[in-house]
């Protein structure tokens, strides 16, 4: 079976909505669970939840430090409480809060970035989160979910919400393929490997997911068999499913819409380094701010398609030999 | 653990805290005497007369939870935790030491009983914002305090907190700035003025009280009175003194994080008297 036979890629929902239904099903089951969000409720889907349940809604207003300590406050009494707000706000307003209330103590609460990546477009690089992934990471205990569909975000959201330990989980603002049929388990920190390649592997994760199967693709019709993994768990990260695919492959491409001097690549090399060292790649940002412009078009500027990835992978395959 | 109102008892109470105090900063040779002296009538009219909480069940779901947002007074809250019976009282003096439980700052890992691991200023009254939310959720009597520095409140978090109280009328809150006057580098004044502080909380919609705070029936009082305020949270900015209780401490910059000699300890411990 090909890999086009295989993977539709048809269009999902963006993973920030899944997030907002997840958080509602949550809301049914567990009077515990409560939602903090700083003023972006309808950009990062909370609002369905604060919609169902107002009372265990909590409005921080613009102010992303004051909301994480709330949230590290309510998951320290008990509540099972997510904070959320964009990526690059959550993150870097709230980084000083979530390493000295939620990472030093251990509080287990859930952390949900949305509008990650530059697939945000219009907004701009000030949105952009394109080291969420490391600031995420750098925090001792936590542990890091990047989804790539939206069917990875439904499971994952509720299965971090009942995680014991702080917890990241980035999310996109555009709608992006679905990778994973409606029956797909998931468990943090267990990669899932979509494809299995005899000459090379992609690693990835998030919306470049999808693109690493469209260069997959690509390369299978010019008789190269690349395997693709999807790294939904980032930290801890599966040690196991790299060394093996570093092991059969002897070729890792790392594919991320991250910068790639502290995003999964260094993660994969380090492991790679560890185990079964080989030829490497590493395509996403360097470390230089994006631009304006359709979702669409920042992509493709950037360099973020199945196409691109395709490129880097040859010139992978062509060290490898 | 016995609770009391009587000042005669809390007073003994405070000049133990105040010997363990200059005792143990002195043999860690290094700490924060001043903040931790000016705050001593505070924590002990918290721990033993206000706060529900038993040390026999540190635990309790509906205890009332207090965070030392100034985390560096670390001192007076491990010398209150010794006289209530969390921690021990002998090994006090390993404060700062390595595997101590008395760590430089307040932290849970070492400590369990403690609401808040703290030590970075600014973020202490957001998190038991939190914290008081989770009990109003549980209809619990659960109150919380949060002592606050006053050179910390130059933090912005604190006024996005403030802000937050206010507007969401979160009552079962009272935040404490222990207003000695003085931060690191100086007379707060100097660094960064505060004033008109009261005004300040009272225009961001907090209920005010001032009250001596050495004065242990003004703080009593000051803490019925902000139990008893419904619809907003209260702040009490308790006027004190650095270094309260050792005379060449008092009001002395220096002793803002510089550990009593030993001839300074003596000195010190016979002033507090026993």
């Amino acid at each position: 079976m090909s890999v086009k036979d295989k993977f539709e890629l048809k269009l999902g929902a963006a993973t920030r909505e899944a997030f907002g239904k997840a958080l509602v099903e949550l809301g049914k089951a567990d009077q515990n669970v409560v939602v903090c969000d700083a003023d972006l409720s309808k950009s990062t889907f909370t609002h369905l939840f604060a919609k169902e349940f107002p009372e265990r809604f909590f409005s921080c207003g613009i102010a992303e430090a004051n909301m994480v300590s709330i949230g590290a406050g309510l998951a320290s009494s008990g509540k099972v409480a997510f904070v959320a707000s964009f990526s690059a706000f959550v993150l870097n307003k709230g980084f000083e809060q979530l390493r000295v209330n939620v990472a030093y103590p251990q509080v287990p609460l859930k952390v949900v970035g949305t509008h990650s990546g530059i697939s945000i477009g219009e907004d701009g690089p000030s949105q952009m989160s394109v080291e969420d992934l490391s600031l995420a990471s750098s925090l001792a205990g936590f542990t890091v979910i990047s989804p790539a569909d939206e069917v990875a975000t439904f499971a994952l959201v509720k299965e971090a919400a009942y995680f014991d330990g702080p917890v990241f989980i980035r999310a996109g603002r555009i709608k992006v393929p679905l990778v994973y049929g409606p029956d797909q388990k998931f468990e943090i920190g267990k990669a899932i490997t979509l494809l299995e390649g005899k000459d090379m592997t992609f690693i990835s994760t998030g919306l470049m997911v999808a693109e690493c199967i469209r260069a997959a693709a690509i390369l299978e019709e010019e008789g190269i068999s690349a395997g693709v993994i999807d790294i939904h768990t980032i930290k801890p990260i599966d040690r196991e499913a790299i060394a093996n695919a570093a092991g059969s492959t002897g070729c890792i491409v790392v594919a991320e819409e991250h910068f790639t001097d502290c995003g999964l690549g260094v993660k994969v090399a380090q492991v790679v380094c560890e185990t079964n060292p080989c030829v490497m790649e590493f395509h996403g940002m360097g470390n230089y701010y994006a631009e304006s412009g359709t979702p669409e078009e920042v992509l493709v500027k950037y360099k973020m398609t199945g196409a691109d990835v395709a490129v880097t992978a040859r010139k992978a395959l062509a060290r490898k030999k | 653990m016995t609770k009391t109102s009587d000042i005669g008892e809390l007073q003994a109470i405070a000049k133990r805290v105040r010997r363990h105090i200059v005792t143990m900063i002195a043999a860690a040779k290094s700490g924060h005497p001043g903040g931790s002296l000016s705050a001593v009538e505070t924590l002990v009219t918290l721990y033993f007369d206000v706060m529900r909480h038993d040390p026999a069940n540190p635990t309790w779901a509906e205890r009332d939870r207090f965070i030392l947002s100034k985390g560096h007074a670390a001192p007076v809250l491990y010398g209150v935790f010794a006289e209530a019976g969390y921690t021990p009282a002998d090994s006090l003096n390993t404060l700062r030491s390595i595997g101590s439980i008395y760590q430089g700052h307040p932290d849970k890992r070492f400590i369990p009983a403690l609401e808040a691991s703290t030590g970075s200023l600014g973020v202490g009254l957001s998190l038991g914002l939190g914290m008081a939310e989770a009990a109003r959720l549980d209809k619990s009597p659960t109150r919380v305090y949060v002592l606050l520095g006053d050179g910390e409140i130059q933090e912005g978090q604190i006024w996005e907190a403030a802000m937050y109280g206010a507007f969401h009328k979160v009552d079962n809150i009272v935040a404490i700035v222990d207003y000695n006057k003085i931060q690191l580098d100086g007379f707060v004044k100097d660094i960064m003025e505060l004033e008109p502080l009261a005004d300040k909380w009272r225009a961001s919609g907090w209920n005010v009280i001032e009250a001596d705070g050495h004065d242990f029936a003004a703080l009593q009082k000051a803490f019925a009175d902000a139990a008893a305020f419904k619809g907003k949270p209260s702040v009490l900015i308790a006027h004190t003194i650095k270094g309260k209780g050792v005379s060449f401490m008092e009001n002395n910059p220096k002793f803002h994080g510089v550990a009593p000699t030993k001839d300074e300890l003596e000195k010190a411990l016979q002033e507090i008297g026993a």
